[in-house]
């Protein structure tokens, strides 16, 4: 049986580049991608915080890597299993049983399983899946894909449009006591992108706290608050309930004024956060490598951070916690160059 | 598609035998509706439902009044549950939602902190003589109801239909606050979608009003309303329900608190003197019904005889939307016959 | 003494060295998630008495945190004790538990 370098588990963004960095060295790669087509959640994604990039632009360059580099692609299947391979007594390979049943081995494994976004229906004081004017970030970035925004109400007024931060992120009612970290930014470059499709549109956006602590999102904070005129309120909106005019109301407490206030608007968005995606949890799960919340945790988050506790399994990306795209991206470097490292001082 | 909610929030509602522990204010302002869940089980469904004479107050007014401590209130809770075991039974039926959050709570309390169990047992022993089994099953009236509202749909009369038009009736649920907000998986539908009481109405014929504030509180509060000084903040409460569900024209409401349906009812009248405003077109108010009287109107039963001429805001013109039969001769008598002296007629709200 | 026409304005800050915080203290030892706030407000945004007084749990919360006890008795006094306000805490802080044991530790603290 051939047995390869290393097969990858998960073709998002942390995938492919991994894949890329390792083929380019001459391994021997496998890659395992669940969905029919590589790019993981990228694909869902219009624009990037924070200067707007074209999620298909990175997508094509990872794709182009992977084009011009020789390795064997998996798609449309799902992995049942990842084992230490027992027989003859080598430990020191993986097994990998695919969703057709069949075994393949490695060397090493890359997992990139990712994370996934949180189900809104679980905040049931949204009424998401019941008002049809409660949408989700990830729908919201679909319709500005499609350069349209919906708005379900029948007012014909110009319309009134709320971001809602950390729903399923800071919240120990759902069992998440991190912060998704995304959000807050993806929330402003969303506002910003609402603005300029509906200049007359008002946005606000009602948030715990704002963490704008990557390069560049204070910049873009400022110019949404100062150019395109977006209200930021420091409060948790508590629910949200209809109206005749099929439109919702949102309670809050304006926590700076120290006084409740209501708000009634055409569209609401979610701004979902991020858990383990269901491979993630599982293989943390089964490999017992879990950390509270089902993301794999790394061996050292300060100076092994791509290997795990086990021998010759590796993890990058967003299977470890929540990052952003440029992070899975060095990220994925960093997990190919661990790997190239572990294979040559095992030959 | 609209996500169902309630679906996920499904209860353990005991199918037979019951003990049934009455309200403290129940009888006083819906007096035929304890009477009309009795013979509901017991003619009805052919339930076994016992009704204790030695029963008494589980001292949630008190407690929530904060002039009865914790223990104490265990205490007169631990004496209903002896009554229960004395008689044999298992599955626990207070009348009362706060009553039931009450138990719910010291059920809670119990299981998380055992010596607060063995310290009531003591207290009990030593003031009464007397031990208790805890419940195996604590279902509120309307959690039964609702487990066998498509049985009992079978057997009524009527239809939440308006008779000339044939339109689904409107109708606006009101869940007590101590129903689930505290312990949500102890309701049906949770605390944010209850299910219990539209699930009635969707069963029967009616239509569900969704309104801004459909969860805000009645306004009760205990203390509040509790002393006159701050009877206001409870009525604004309650107007502002009514403002909010005014403008979806909502045929009746049903609550399944005891201080909900009468402060729905009663600050009709306050809010119509105060104000000169009443809820419905016609200047009459939105009829307020406990979920027993509504089911008791929809089975056939004597709109008289379930009390509901005792209300503020006068049932007839559901009555007559629905075409339930009523003889307004027989409106004000009493049990053996007698004409009974009528109310005064209120300044503003029509009857 | 001269009456000059004015008098030394009282400073307004809250004192954090002088003030007496063995309220908060004995609080957070009966009701330890009170720590966790974070001041979002959910708490006061779904309260009911908060739509027609000026109770707020996490102003209450504030008072506490800060010595400031002149007031608090009275706000505490407005809340009903639904509940809803746990139930919408992001940091699941058991804000009934806060008021009521807020309450008694109020009551004890002003016989003192």
């Amino acid at each position: 049986m051939n047995i390869v370098d290393c097969i990858i588990i998960g073709g998002g963004p942390a995938g492919m580049e991994a894949a890329n960095r390792l083929t380019d060295q001459g391994f021997q790669v496998l890659l395992f991608e669940k969905e029919p087509e590589l790019g993981g959640k990228l694909r869902q994604w219009d624009k990037l915080f924070p200067d707007f990039t074209l999620a298909q632009d990175i997508l094509k360059m990872l794709n182009d890597n992977i084009a011009s580099n020789k390795l064997e692609i998996k798609t449309g299947n799902t992995i049942r299993e990842l084992r230490q391979s027992t027989d003859e007594g080598n430990s020191k390979e993986w097994e990998v049983i695919d969703g057709n049943g069949e075994s393949h081995r490695a060397r090493t494994v890359l997992i990139t399983t990712g994370f996934d976004f949180f189900d809104a229906t679980r905040k049931e004081e949204y009424g998401y899946g019941i008002y049809p004017n409660v949408i989700t970030s990830v729908e919201l970035e679909e319709q500005l894909k499609n350069g349209k925004i919906e708005i379900a109400s029948n007012s014909k007024n110009d319309p009134n449009i709320a971001f809602i931060q950390c729903v399923g992120s800071r919240d120990e009612k759902v069992g998440n006591h991190y912060c998704s970290r995304n959000c807050c930014i993806c929330a402003v470059k969303q506002a910003i992108e609402v603005k300029e499709l509906l200049p007359q549109s008002e946005v606000t956006c009602y948030y715990m706290d704002l963490r704008m602590f990557g390069q560049s999102y204070e910049e873009l904070y400022r110019k949404a608050q100062q150019e395109f005129r977006v209200n930021f309120i420091r409060g948790r909106v508590s629910e949200i309930s209809p109206t005749l005019e099929n439109r919702v109301i949102l309670k809050a407490e304006d926590t700076l004024l120290s006084r409740p206030i209501r708000a009634t608007v055409d569209l609401v968005v979610l701004m979902v956060g991020m858990e383990p995606s269901e491979t993630t949890a599982q293989l943390s799960k089964s490999l017992n490598m879990s950390d509270p919340y089902g993301y794999i945790a790394s061996k050292n988050s300060y100076t092994a951070d791509n290997e795990t506790q086990h021998k010759g399994l590796f993890v990058a990306g967003t299977a470890k916690r929540q990052l952003a795209i440029p992070d899975v991206i060095r990220d994925a470097d960093a997990a190919a160059f661990t790997i190239a490292k572990h294979l040559k001082n095992g030959k | 598609m609209q996500k169902h909610y309630w679906n996920e929030y499904q209860k353990e509602i005991a199918a037979d035998r019951y003990f049934y522990a009455r309200s403290c204010i129940r009888q006083t302002f819906f007096p035929g509706s304890e009477t009309a869940f009795l013979k509901i089980l017991q003619d009805e469904l052919g339930k076994d439902i016992y009704d204790s004479a030695d029963q008494h107050t589980c001292s949630g007014i008190g407690y929530h009044g904060d002039v009865v401590p914790f223990l104490t209130t265990s205490t007169v809770i631990a004496r209903l549950f002896s009554l229960m075991t004395e008689a044999g039974y298992k599955n626990y039926v207070p009348s009362c939602i706060t009553s039931f959050g009450l138990i719910v709570e010291v059920l809670d309390t119990w299981k998380h902190f055992p010596e607060t169990l063995e310290q009531t047992r003591e207290s009990l022993l030593k003031a009464t003589g007397r031990t208790f089994e805890i419940p195996e099953n604590v279902a509120h009236p309307s959690d039964i109801i609702y487990k066998f509202r498509n049985e009992l749909k079978s057997k009524m009369k009527y239809q939440l239909i308006e008779k000339s038009t044939g339109r689904p009736l409107r109708g606006v649920e009101h869940i007590g606050c101590h129903y689930a907000k505290v312990f949500p998986d102890k309701g049906v539908g949770g605390a944010e979608f209850p299910h219990v009481l539209a699930g009635m109405i969707e069963s029967w014929g009616g239509e569900v009003v969704d309104y801004p504030e459909r969860r805000h509180c009645c306004g009760f509060g205990f203390r509040n309303y509790l002393v006159q000084a701050n009877r206001g903040y409870s009525v604004s409460n309650s107007h502002k329900k009514f403002e909010s569900m005014a403008p979806y024209k909502p045929d009746f409401i049903i609550a399944n608190c005891p201080g909900c349906a009468m402060f729905l009812d009663k600050w009709q009248y306050t809010i119509a003197e105060m104000e000169g405003k009443t809820y419905d077109e016609q200047g009459r108010g939105i009829p307020v019904f406990t979920y027993e009287e509504l089911a008791g109107l929809l089975l056939g039963y004597d709109p008289w005889k379930l009390g509901v001429q005792i209300h503020q805001v006068q049932a007839e013109s559901f009555l007559d939307k629905i075409g339930i039969e009523y003889n307004p001769d027989e409106k004000y008598k009493g049990a053996s016959g007698e004409e009974l002296e009528h109310p005064q007629k209120p300044s503003v709200l029509k009857v | 003494m001269i009456n000059f026409g004015y008098t030394l304005n009282k400073s307004g800050a809250i004192n954090l060295v002088e003030a007496d915080l063995s309220l908060y203290n004995d609080l957070m030892k009966k009701v330890p998630s009170f720590a966790r706030c974070i001041g979002c407000g959910g708490c006061a945004a779904t309260c009911a008495a908060r739509q027609h007084t000026d109770f707020s749990v996490l102003k209450c919360n504030m008072l506490i945190r800060r010595g400031e006890y002149d007031t608090l008795s009275k706000e505490l006094n407005k809340c009903m004790l639904c509940g809803k306000c746990s139930l919408v805490c992001p940091r699941n802080v058991n804000t009934r538990a806060m008021i009521i044991q807020a309450r008694l530790l109020v009551n004890s603290f002003s016989k003192r």
